[in-house]
């Protein structure tokens, strides 16, 4: 037994969190400025499917990879003003809205990607980023290879954090999204547009969706497939309600459910293979509907999460 | 005489065929406080959000120290120093309270200027008394704190004309005497103030002038409120003259209610802490206090929504065991909930639905597990008839109801089946002097049948009129029970914040 715990937790099992963590940082952080500013985004999954393919395509057409991402993002950023105009825009419900546009971009993304690849035998694939040592920290012992031996999108995930909790809680903006997010009224009789606010912070977590797919299609798997985001972005809904809507917290959830889906990799991979290899995919998703129940007890949403913003109500 | 701190002309605002405004014309110079005055829909909201840029009007204008102004938003209404403290405050209460100061102030290089606005907070502190501790959430402030961070966050965006919708409505009396030396002294620096009220005494108590408004036009101006009568402003309110409904005299016979060392747990709310009292028949008895000082609780116990952990209840003398809606109506309980749109009626189901609905399984409406159609529509007609409701038809949908006709409809759904005693919260809470005057000409004709009254509310003047006995809550207990011939504003005001105790 010792073997296998000895095969389990070793360096490379850091890295592969730090690396499953990442796109799901990304998604957890889109849909936590979203949902702060009272926008629930249902979207994402879909948010992330298309932004996968979409970056794909351009670096598998330009042979850029940052232009990938670039596009990538910007279609993240598209979709989230087109998820902004059903529910802030013209206060359509946000469930509704967005089922749709997850539904609209899975199709979207499958339908252009036959349209410019056709059908292959071979799914085409693209050479996806590479890693970048951070001179001097990489060469730490166990933190240097796991952290700072990474892709460059981890580098930006791992700056993200504390940038998204600087932004939230120390800028007149951060403010802005957190007051429409409780009080739209409140905010609104205070000068502060709650429709440009709500508008720019489902756009900003569009952005953010944007990179977790592009580091999905680019930096993980360098191909796109159908199941490339498989319930990343359903998870990362997840993530924020157990994260409390605090981007420190949600970043941990992150990392904690990549710990998880770490571990039963490593537990399929090892002398485990009596087990069916189903119950360990099981198990990270077994673990969120518990650390939910337990953990998000307590929190509470934004008060006006889901609730359209009317100005002339009478 | 100085320029006018602001000048409102002609100004007309209409929702479809419904003219909220019709050519008002207001004026407050500085260091003035003007009182506006009218009834429930004369449109005195309606202007204030003219006036702050929630709505935009169809016709007049607006000048500000004698120039013209457009407003078309609240950013444009701050921009040009107008404040205003709604009834509803515009608070997030999970936010502190220097972060819902700063809502909407660029900061200082992209960050939030927190020194600044700690600085600002302690100036207007020191100039006005209204302290506040500023890392506090908001939800940890009482609502008379709440209002004080509304008045300091008008201050703070440089008001210079404030505007305070039906400020006293939820205060304690000697919270309001806070407030008020708080608006004079604002005013002695210059400041204007509009005060909407209907309580017509606090009026003549604060304002120097005041504009009276009613079907959304201007029915009059009065100079010299300190020496204006309130039934004089009463009249220009209404249009006629209003005579206060006569409390003749009753003799109260045995006890219809009682309630003995009624204690329960501090589930949501305040708690009641040994809560004994009794009500007669043809006797009404009024309870007064600061919301929140277990009044909800009593309510909910006497109804059978809550179970006591402690005590005995009974109802027409016999005891109460199971503590749920339909066994205290089986006994003869009428209940007006406090909240007619969530827990009185059904706003989306018709008028007639919502009429029944405490008594839908009854033999009456249904039988044999079908409901009568019929009979509920019948009812409901009869009643809307014998209660002049104001209503299309009973198929019309509840929440379409004005306030005054809901209170109506809630009133006559309990007093059809005679009860024998009769709970009622806020009865006339946002009801113009009208239906409420209505509305106690039926509690008084209940109690001379010989129905036992119990009447929970903030508006002591309303109670001193009405009630036989007031008894005063103070967290969760009995305070003190008077003779409403003892019983003065004052007197019951100081029960009410704990410092006396009579029984």
């Amino acid at each position: 037994m010792s073997a296998v715990f000895e095969q389990i937790f070793q360096v490379g099992f850091l890295a592969a969190i730090i690396r499953i963590a990442t796109p799901l940082a990304f998604a957890t952080l889109g849909e936590m400025f979203s949902e702060r500013a009272g926008v629930l985004n249902l979207g994402i999954e879909g948010i992330m499917l298309l932004s996968a393919m979409t970056g794909f395509t351009a670096t598998s057409l330009s042979g850029s990879l940052w232009l990938g991402v670039l596009v990538a993002v910007l279609t993240g950023m598209l979709m989230g003003a087109l998820h902004a105009l059903f529910t802030v825009a013209l206060g359509l419900s946000q469930h509704v809205c967005g089922i749709g546009v997850t539904l609209f971009s899975s199709g979207l993304a499958y339908f252009l990607y036959r349209l410019i690849f056709g059908q292959q035998s071979v799914p085409p694939s693209i050479k996806g980023f590479e890693t970048l040592p951070v001179p001097v920290l990489s060469s730490l012992p166990v933190l240097g290879p796991a952290v700072f031996n990474q892709f460059a999108l981890v580098y930006m995930a791992i700056l993200a954090i504390p940038l998204a909790a600087f932004v939230l809680y120390r800028t007149p903006w951060g403010l802005s999204v957190r007051m429409v997010g409780e009080n739209p009224r409140a905010a609104d009789s205070a000068g502060v547009s709650v429709i440009a606010t709500r508008f720019q912070a489902v756009i900003l977590g569009g952005a953010l969706m944007g990179l977790a797919g592009a580091f999905l299609s680019m930096a993980q798997f360098n191909a796109f497939t159908f199941g490339v985001v498989s319930g990343r972005g359903w998870v990362a809904i997840a993530l924020v309600v157990f994260g409390r809507w605090d981007p420190w917290r949600s970043a941990g959830a992150a990392l904690l459910f990549a710990f998880v889906d770490a571990l039963q990799l490593r537990m399929q991979a090892s002398g485990l293979g009596h087990i069916p290899y189903e119950a360990f995919l099981m198990l990270p998703f077994i673990f969120t509907i518990v650390a939910m129940a337990v953990m998000s007890r307590n929190a509470v949403a934004p008060s006006a999460l889901l609730k359209p913003f009317r100005r002339e109500e009478r | 005489m100085p320029a006018l701190l602001i000048e409102m002309r002609g100004i007309t605002k209409s929702f479809g065929a419904v003219k909220a405004n019709e050519a008002v014309d207001l004026s407050v110079a500085p260091g003035e406080i003007l009182g506006l005055l009218g009834e429930n829909g004369a449109g005195k909201t309606t202007l204030m959000n003219v006036l702050f840029g929630a709505y935009a009007p169809d016709a007049g204008e607006i000048l500000i120290q004698g120039q013209p102004v457009r407003i078309s938003s609240s950013a444009d209404a701050l921009a040009a120093g107008i404040g205003m403290v709604h009834q509803h405050f515009h608070l997030a209460p999970r936010l502190t309270v220097l972060e819902n100061l700063l809502i909407g102030i660029s900061g200082r290089s992209g960050r939030i200027d927190r020194a600044g606005g700690l600085g600002r907070l302690a100036e207007i502190g020191r100039q006005h008394g209204l302290t506040l501790d500023p890392d506090l959430p908001v939800s940890a402030l009482s609502v008379g704190e709440q209002q004080r961070l509304e008045i300091v966050k008008a201050l703070f965006r440089g008001a210079k004309l404030l505007i305070l919708d039906e400020p006293t409505a939820v205060l304690a009396p000697t919270e309001v005497d806070g407030l008020f030396s708080a608006l004079r002294s604002m005013a002695a620096q210059g400041l204007g103030i509009i005060f909407i009220s209907h309580k017509l005494n606090e009026v003549r108590a604060l304002t120097h002038r005041c504009t009276v408004l009613r079907h959304g036009r201007v029915a009059g101006r009065v100079d010299d409120p300190a020496n204006t009568t309130s039934a004089a402003m009463a009249q220009l309110m209404c249009g006629h003259e209003i005579v206060p409904p006569a409390r003749g005299a009753s003799t109260p016979g045995g006890a219809v209610l009682t309630l003995d060392g009624i204690s329960t747990s501090r589930h949501s709310g305040t708690a009641l802490r040994d809560v004994s009292l009794a009500v007669r028949a043809g006797e009404i008895l009024g309870i007064a206090g600061v919301s929140g000082n277990g009044q909800r609780a009593l309510a909910e116990v006497i109804s059978g929504v809550r179970v006591p952990d402690a005590g005995q209840m009974t109802i027409a003398g016999q005891k109460v065991s199971r503590y749920s809606p339909r066994e205290v109506q089986a006994l003869g309980l009428g209940r007006i909930p406090e909240d007619r749109m969530t827990t009185g009626l059904v706003t989306n189901l018709p008028l007639a639905d919502s009429m029944v609905l405490p008594r839908i399984g009854t033999a009456a409406f249904s039988s044999r597990g079908l409901l009568k159609p019929d009979a509920i529509r019948a009812f409901a007609e009869a009643q809307i008839k014998a209660y002049d409701i104001r209503c299309p038809g009973p198929m019309t949908r509840a929440g379409a109801l004005s306030g005054g006709n809901l209170q109506k409809a809630l009133l006559a759904r309990e007093l059809a089946f005679d009860p024998k005693v009769l709970i009622v919260s806020q009865p006339t809470r946002g009801l113009d002097i009208g239906a409420a005057r209505f509305i106690h000409e039926k509690f008084l004709d209940m109690r001379a049948k010989g129905c036992g009254i119990i009447v929970i509310g903030e508006d002591l003047e309303e109670l001193l009129v009405l009630c036989d006995r007031i008894a005063v809550m103070y967290e969760g207990r009995i305070a003190g029970t008077l003779d409403s011939a003892d019983a003065t504003v004052a007197r019951l005001g100081l029960m009410m914040t704990g410092a006396e105790g009579h029984s």
